[in-house]
C-alpha cells in the first residue's frame, strides 16, 4: 500500500492579534495546523521573538551582556540596541524595577522609561509588568494612555487584576492585552472568558499560558500548551485561540545552569554558554509546543531561534 | 488494520474452555482487541489465525531493541497528556576515523545523575567516509568503550567488516536505502541487528519498508533523512502520526534524526533541533558533538518530557541529615517535589555543611506551587516539626527557609516559638554563598 497522507488542517484557527503599527507591526497567530506543522497547512504568520530590556544596570546581572550593551546609557540606548539584533521582532520592557518590594520605582518614572525606550525604535512595544498586581494595574494604565496609538502590549492581565487592566489598556485605550495563566488549561480558558466578558474582542488578547526553563516542570508546560492548542483547532474551542506568547528569559537565566560560576563547576564550561544554551532549548521547546512568539534575552538565543524558525517555515 | 473484537472471537473455537484466564471466548475476545490481552494467551487457536491476529492485534508502533539495555519506539500516543511516552530520546554524538580521538574524551566527560537517572551520550554514531579500512579502526575503538553504536554506513562490505566487529554490543545498521535494502537486510539479519532505513521522501520509505517487511524484516528504524530542517521535521511527525492516528503499520517504528547533519558547525542550532524532535518524535537524536552546557538543557527537557504524568515525583517526607550533620546541625527546609529535592540537596551537598534537611510534605509540588495550592504554610510546617518529633530529636533552633516563601517567615516564627527563622536567597544556586557567609 502506498504511503496516504492524511494532513491534519482545521478549520478553526488560532485568532490573528496584531501588535505594533506600520511596517513593523507583527501579527501572531492565524495558524489552522499545529504548531509547526507547515506541511499539512501553510503558516501565514511566523513565530515572533521579542528581546527583553530593563532600565539600565540589569543586564549587567547577566554574563555577556553587559558587553552587548557596553556604552549604552538610557534606556533609549538599550532599546537600540535590543532592537539592532538580527532576528529581533520586537521590543519587551521589563519593569521589575517598580516591584513595591524591590526598588519600588514609580508609576511616572516607568512611563518615562517605557516613553524614551517607544520613541526610540519603530518596533512593537511589550510591557512585562513587576509581577506585584496592584502596581501592575496602575502601570498598565497610565503606560496605556502614554503610548495610545502606538498597539503596546502589556503583560499581564491575571485573575487578580484583569478586570483594571482589560478596562483600561484593552478597553479605553486600544492596547493589546496579555492574559496570564498558570500552566492549567481551565484557568487559561476561565481568564479569557472574564476578559471576553468585559466586551473586550478577542483579537485583542494573547495568553501567556506559564512557563519554566528546560528541566524545570517544562512537561506541564508542553502539556499545558498541547491541550490548550487541541481544543482550539480540533473543538474550535474561541476562548482559547488566543495566539500565545512565552517569556523565557526570566525562568531559563534563573536556573543553576545558567548561573553558576565556570569557578565552580570548572567542567561545565563558561556560564555564558551555558545560559544562551538553555535560552535556545527552552524557547524552541516552546515553540514545539505552541507559542506564537517567545521573548529572549542574549543577541546569540535570539540568532539561533530566529534561524530555527526560519528553516521549519 | 485494526480488528474488532467479534472478528477475533470468530476464530477462537467458542469453547469456553477458560484456559486463557477468561471466562467466555467473547470475554478473550473483547480484551485482546483492546490490546489488554496477549493473543498467544488461548492455547487453541489455529497457526494460522494466531498469524492474522498477533499482526492486528500488534501495538502500533513497535518497540525496538538496542545495545545493553536501550528500547526504542512503544510510544502510543501522539501528546503525554493522553498517556504517557515510553521510550525517552536517545543521544547519539557522530564519531568518524579522524576526530574520534579528540572527541571521545570530551563526550566521557559528559556522565551524571539527574534525578535518579544516568545522562551520557547513550550512542556513537560511527560514520563511514569510504576507506574501509579506517571505519574498521574506528569501530574498534567505538565498540571499545563499551556504549552502543550506531553504523552510519550504506556500503555493504564496510557494513560487514565492521559488524563482524561489533555485532555483539547490538548495534544499529543505518544503511538501507531504496537502492541497497535487500543486501543491508541480509546482512542485519545474519548478525541479528536492528536495521536503519532512509529514503528520498516519505512516498520511498514507505515503499521500503513494506519491501523489508515483505522480506520478514521488521527491526527497523526509520531516517527522517537530512534533505532540509523542514523536510525532517515532517517526516518525523507525519511518520508518527500515521503510525499512531491512522494505524499506518509501515510507519510504526521508532525514528532516527541527525541534526548534526541538519546544522553542521551550528551548536547552537543544534540544540534548537535537539529540543523540537525531543517534544516531536525523535527516538534517536544524533549531534556532531555534545557540549556540557547542551546536555545540561537537553536532557533536563528529555527527562521533564517522559516522565509519566500520572506518577508525580515525590520524596519521601522526613529529616536528611547531610555532609555528616548530628543533632546539633542547622536545619534547612523544603518541599517533597523529586525535583526541587534533587536541586537543593545537590547545592546544600556542594557547601560542605553539615545540615538536617527537613522535607515536608507538600503534595509533590515545587515551593511556589505548593504554597500558592496551600500545601506549603506555616501550618503544614508545624504539622510537620510535630509529626517527625523536631523539637526532641534536633537540639539546633536555627531554621533556613526558601526565599520564595519570605513572606512565612513571621507566622513560621509565631508557631515555632524558640526557632530562629532564616530567609535563604530564591534560587537553590544561591545556596552555596549563603551558607559560606552565614552567621548564626
Ligand atoms: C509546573 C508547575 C505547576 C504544576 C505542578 C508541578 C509540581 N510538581 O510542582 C501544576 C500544573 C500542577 C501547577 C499547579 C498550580 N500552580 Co504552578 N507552576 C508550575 C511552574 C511552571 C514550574 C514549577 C517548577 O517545577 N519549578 C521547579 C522547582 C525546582 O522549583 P522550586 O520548587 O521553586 O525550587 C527552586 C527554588 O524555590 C529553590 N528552592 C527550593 N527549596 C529551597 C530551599 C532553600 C533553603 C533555598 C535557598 C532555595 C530553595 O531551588 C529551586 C531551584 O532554584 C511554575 C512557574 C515557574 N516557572 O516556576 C508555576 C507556579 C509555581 N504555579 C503557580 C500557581 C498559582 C499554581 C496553581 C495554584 C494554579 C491554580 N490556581 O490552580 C496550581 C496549584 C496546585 C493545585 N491547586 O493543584 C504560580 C505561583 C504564583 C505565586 N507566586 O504564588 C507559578 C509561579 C506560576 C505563575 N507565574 O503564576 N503548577
Ligand atoms: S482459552 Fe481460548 S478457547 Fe479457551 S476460553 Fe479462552 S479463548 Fe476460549
Amino acid at each position: 500500500m502506498p504511503f496516504k497522507r492524511n494532513p491534519q488542517k482545521f478549520s478553526a484557527a488560532v485568532t490573528p492579534v496584531t501588535i505594533g503599527t506600520g511596517e513593523r507591526a507583527v501579527t501572531l497567530g492565524g495558524e489552522n495546523v499545529m504548531p509547526l506543522y507547515t506541511f499539512d497547512a501553510p503558516i501565514e504568520n511566523r513565530p515572533r521573538i521579542g528581546v527583553e530590556i530593563a532600565e539600565p544596570g540589569f543586564e549587567k546581572a547577566m554574563p555577556g551582556l553587559a558587553d552587548y550593551y557596553a556604552g549604552a546609557e538610557t534606556i533609549a540606548d538599550l532599546a537600540k540596541k535590543a532592537a539592532a539584533m538580527p532576528g529581533a521582532d520586537f521590543i519587551a520592557i521589563n519593569l521589575e524595577c517598580a516591584d513595591p518590594n524591590g526598588e519600588d520605582r514609580s508609576v511616572d518614572e516607568c512611563v518615562e522609561m517605557c516613553k524614551a525606550a517607544a520613541d526610540a525604535v519603530d518596533m512593537p512595544i511589550a510591557v512585562i509588568g513587576c509581577k506585584n498586581h496592584d502596581k501592575d494595574a496602575k502601570l498598565f494604565e497610565k503606560i496605556s494612555d502614554a503610548l495610545q496609538g502606538k498597539n503596546i502590549l502589556v503583560m499581564s492581565a491575571c485573575e487578580e487584576n484583569y478586570k483594571t487592566v482589560a478596562a483600561s489598556a484593552g478597553l479605553a485605550y486600544g492596547q493589546k492585552v496579555g492574559a496570564e495563566s498558570s500552566v492549567d488549561i481551565n484557568l487559561a480558558k476561565q481568564l479569557n472568558v472574564l476578559i471576553s466578558q468585559m466586551g473586550l474582542s478577542t483579537d485583542n488578547v494573547v495568553m501567556n499560558v506559564g512557563s519554566a526553563a528546560a528541566g524545570y516542570g517544562f512537561e506541564y508546560v508542553a502539556s499545558t500548551m498541547d491541550r490548550v492548542r487541541g481544543a482550539a483547532l480540533s473543538q474550535n474551542d474561541a476562548m482559547l485561540q488566543s495566539p500565545i506568547i512565552t517569556p523565557v528569559a526570566d525562568d531559563a537565566w534563573n536556573v543553576k545552569e545558567a548561573m553558576i560560576s565556570e569557578e565552580d563547576m570548572p567542567e561545565w564550561g563558561p556560564t555564558e554558554r551555558r545560559g544562551v544554551t538553555m535560552e535556545i532549548a527552552t524557547a524552541a521547546a516552546c515553540l514545539a509546543s505552541g507559542s506564537n512568539a517567545v521573548i529572549l534575552r542574549h543577541p546569540e538565543s535570539v540568532a539561533a531561534v530566529s534561524k530555527f524558525i526560519g528553516e521549519l517555515m | 488494520m485494526a480488528l474488532k473484537g467479534l472478528d477475533i472471537f470468530k476464530l477462537t473455537p467458542k469453547t469456553n474452555c477458560k484456559e486463557c484466564g477468561n471466562p467466555t471466548c467473547m470475554a478473550f475476545a473483547m480484551k485482546a482487541a483492546q490490546g489488554s490481552v496477549p493473543i498467544e494467551k488461548c492455547p487453541h487457536l489455529s497457526a494460522d489465525a494466531l498469524a492474522t491476529l498477533s499482526e492486528a492485534t500488534a501495538p502500533p508502533m513497535k518497540s525496538i531493541k538496542l545495545g545493553e539495555g536501550h528500547t526504542l519506539g512503544g510510544e502510543t500516543v501522539l501528546y503525554r497528556h493522553d498517556k504517557t511516552f515510553v521510550s525517552r530520546s536517545l543521544f547519539a554524538v557522530s564519531v568518524c576515523a579522524k576526530c574520534f580521538d579528540e572527541k571521545m574524551p570530551e563526550i566521557e566527560k559528559i556522565d551524571y545523575e539527574r534525578i535518579g537517572e544516568r545522562e551520557y551520550v547513550e550512542l556513537l554514531n560511527c560514520v563511514y567516509d569510504g576507506d574501509k579500512d579506517a571505519y574498521a579502526e574506528l569501530v574498534k575503538k567505538a565498540a571499545a568503550t563499551g556504549r552502543t553504536l550506531v553504523l552510519e554506513c550504506s556500503d555493504v562490505d564496510a557494513a560487514r567488516a565492521a559488524l563482524e566487529i561489533c555485532a555483539a554490543g547490538k548495534p544499529l545498521l543505518n544503511g538501507a536505502n531504496e537502492d541497497n535494502y535487500a543486501e543491508m537486510s541480509k546482512l542485519a539479519a545474519e548478525f541479528g541487528v536492528v536495521l536503519g532505513v532512509t529514503a528520498a521522501d516519505l512516498d520511498k520509505l514507505h515503499d521500503t519498508v513494506e519491501a523489508l517487511e515483505k522480506l520478514g524484516n521488521k527491526n527497523l528504524v526509520l531516517d527522517v533523512g537530512t534533505a532540509s530542517v523542514k523536510d525532517a521535521f515532517a517526516s518525523a511527525v507525519q511518520i508518527r502520526r500515521a503510525a499512531l492516528k491512522d494505524k499506518d503499520r509501515a510507519f510504526g517504528y521508532p525514528s532516527i534524526v541527525n541534526v548534526g547533519k541538519l546544522a553542521p558547525g551550528d551548536a547552537d542550532m543544534q540544540t534548537a533541533l535537539a529540543s523540537l524532535f525531543i517534544l516531536k518524535y525523535g527516538s534517536i537524536i544524533v549531534m556532531e558533538n555534545m557540549s556540557y552546557a547542551q546536555a545540561l538543557a537537553l536532557y533536563g527537557l528529555r527527562q521533564n518530557i517522559f516522565t509519566d504524568p500520572q506518577k508525580p515525583m515525590k520524596v519521601e517526607p522526613g529529616i536528611y541529615p547531610l555532609n555528616g550533620a548530628d543533632e546539633n546541625s542547622i536545619c534547612v527546609t523544603t518541599v517533597d517535589f523529586a525535583l526541587t529535592y534533587f536541586v537543593v540537596s545537590g547545592e546544600l551537598e556542594r557547601s560542605g555543611v553539615p545540615m538536617n534537611l527537613l522535607i515536608s510534605d507538600a503534595g509533590g509540588y515545587s515551593v511556589l506551587t505548593a504554597w500558592a495550592a496551600g500545601k506549603l504554610s506555616a501550618g503544614s510546617i508545624e504539622k510537620f516539626f510535630k509529626q517527625f518529633d523536631i523539637e526532641n530529636k534536633i537540639k539546633n533552633r536555627n531554621l533556613v527557609i526558601p526565599g520564595k516563601v519570605a513572606v512565612l517567615k513571621g507566622e513560621i516564627e509565631e508557631r515555632l516559638p524558640g526557632w530562629n527563622i532564616i530567609v535563604a536567597p530564591n534560587e537553590a544556586a544561591g545556596l552555596v554563598k549563603f551558607f559560606k557567609e552565614l552567621k548564626v
